[in-house]
């Protein structure tokens, strides 16, 4: 029975050809968040990739950065019909990460401080598609905007880029995250507006 | 299987619906809230303290819904909302300097069946305890307290930032007497005169301006989540058990 | 800091799923085991769902995903639900 509502347009939406179907350019940076916010210091902070034989590979915040940061420019777009284009990121990308790594598994989980979990496919975090992002808009990440490092692959809808992250788990199937249990797309192609189930 | 006695066996739920209401009047509440009044001829009786979720759509399909508490559902077919704007919303400042007596939005609703306060209900008194914006839902229930000439004890601690931002002064004003104790407390600036000391709420005013632990009233808290959780915990403090308070949290609507 | 709400603000979303209102009902956290109405569950609901959470642990109580022509309810963090008649 939806009917228009006289002089409401909502937030400012542009067509811009970089925009998957559906989404709304912003300019700011909203805060999503299914929790509480993490506070995780980097003398503290903890990466670990488990492979299929239960072995650990671990990295701290130092030896992180040490795999090499780089600068990052990309769009990424979040479920919720907002997107930012051209976004300036820093970051050490997954591809150094899984040098040492060897796994059959083609899947992977992430999992953050907090307890929040994503699935990924491993192509998807390799051959410069994914970072371990430490650092957006020109400064360290916000607690709030995941710091001290999200998982950021911007070729997915933004809630794969698990934030407060702190490991990665190999799996041999394509078992459901967070939300891609609870109602969102097991995948997650925004250019195919890839939302839900 | 218990029988509960007629007197306070529940009412029939009024149906949660979609209704069209046309804004019969806008205006100013607060320096920055609009009180807004709709004709909802659909709108089933609903319990003080209910809500409503207000839906806009936009020309090219985009919509968007937000919640808002009831201030008045009397008489039957109108419904007020007070709403005050949020710089950075979406939905409040269109509320707030756009919306005009004609036109119409969609409501879902009345939502809510937990903090709601009924007539006759109970006899142990009410205290109500509202930050800024918070007090809509317990003028609803204070109004109400008042139409229906009950005659347990309400108390309303109210904490705004300055005497024009109070909401439904001259109605609070009206209904404030044998029944209905009405305390105020002025973050920002009091009246000239004010006797009590400006700023947030301290643990030792909501102490002193209570109903007491000991009495067992029905409590109801309603402002910011921090608002919210700062009373709460203080509340419990002052020995009144959890399952006595009842709290709503509004956010960045 | 985010911001989170309270139970009541389920009662929207609840009310296409359920014919009475249940933010005033019961529910049992099957984590803790606290048992408290769910108007008194902390729910996010600036995120891709709403997501309620217990008020003792955390743990997730319930989501609700709206994708327009269907909504999705998982109760899996309830080990139990107090219905009213």
């Amino acid at each position: 029975m939806s009917f228009v509502t006289r002089g409401f347009s909502g937030r400012r939406r542009e067509a811009d050809p970089r925009l998957p179907p559906g989404q709304t350019l912003v300019q700011d940076w909203p805060v999503l968040s299914a929790g509480p916010t993490p506070q995780v210091d980097t003398a503290d902070w903890e990466f670990t990739i488990r492979d299929e034989t239960g072995a650990d590979h671990r990295w701290s915040w130092d030896e992180l950065l040490a795999l090499g940061v780089e600068d990052v420019t990309v769009d990424i777009h979040c479920v919720t019909h907002w997107s930012r284009l051209d976004m300036a990121w820093r970051g050490v990308s997954l591809d150094k990460v899984f040098e040492n790594v060897e796994s059959e598994h083609e899947y992977v989980m992430a999992h953050s401080y907090g307890g929040y979990t994503t699935n990924v496919p491993l192509e998807d975090l390799l051959d410069g598609k994914a970072w371990i992002a430490t650092e957006a808009d020109g400064g360290p990440l916000d607690p709030e905007h995941g710091g001290p490092a999200r998982l950021l692959v911007p070729h997915l809808y933004f809630w794969k880029s698990a934030k407060w992250l702190r490991g990665l788990t190999m799996m041999p199937d394509n078992d459901p995250g967070f939300w891609e249990q609870y109602g969102y797309h097991l995948y997650g192609d925004p250019w195919k507006e890839e939302r839900y189930w | 299987m218990s029988a509960q006695p007629a007197d306070v066996a529940s009412p029939p739920r009024p149906r949660v619906s979609w209704h069209t209401g046309t804004v019969v009047e806008t205006r100013r509440e607060t320096p920055s809230a609009v009180r807004i009044t709709l004709d909802v001829p659909t709108w089933p009786e609903s319990p003080a303290g209910a809500h409503l979720d207000v839906r806009l759509t936009a020309p090219d399909g985009y919509q968007a819904s937000r919640s808002y508490s009831v201030a008045s559902a009397m008489p039957a077919g109108q419904v007020v909302l007070a709403v005050d704007e949020v710089p950075e919303g979406e939905v409040s400042p269109f509320l707030v300097h756009d919306l005009r007596p004609g036109d119409q939005v969609e409501l879902h609703g009345p939502l809510g069946a937990f903090f709601v306060w009924r007539p006759g209900r109970s006899t142990r008194p009410v205290q109500l305890v509202a930050g800024g914006s918070g007090v809509v839902p317990l003028y609803a229930m204070a109004a109400a307290h008042g139409a229906a000439a009950d005659t347990v004890p309400f108390r309303l601690l109210y904490s705004a930032r300055t005497p024009a931002d109070v909401f439904f002064a001259d109605e609070l004003a009206a209904l404030a007497g044998p029944t209905l104790a009405l305390d105020l407390v002025y973050t920002r600036a009091a009246p000239d005169g004010w006797a009590d000391p400006v700023g947030r709420l301290t643990r030792d005013a909501l102490a002193a301006r209570t109903v007491a632990a000991e009495q067992r009233p029905h409590v109801y808290v309603c402002g910011s989540t921090g608002f919210v959780e700062t009373v709460a915990r203080w509340l419990q403090d002052l020995g009144h058990a959890a399952a006595d308070i009842h709290t709503e949290r509004f956010g960045g609507l | 800091m985010t911001h989170h709400l309270d139970g009541n603000v389920l009662a929207g979303a609840l009310s296409e799923v359920f014919r009475s209102d249940v933010t005033a009902a019961r529910g049992r956290c099957g984590g803790c085991g606290r048992t408290a109405p769910i108007a008194e569950a902390m729910v996010w609901t600036d995120a891709p769902g709403l997501v309620a959470r217990c008020a003792s642990c955390d743990r997730v109580l319930a989501t609700v995903v709206d994708t327009g022509d269907r909504v999705i309810l998982s109760l899996a963090g309830l080990s139990a639900v107090e219905l009213r008649r």
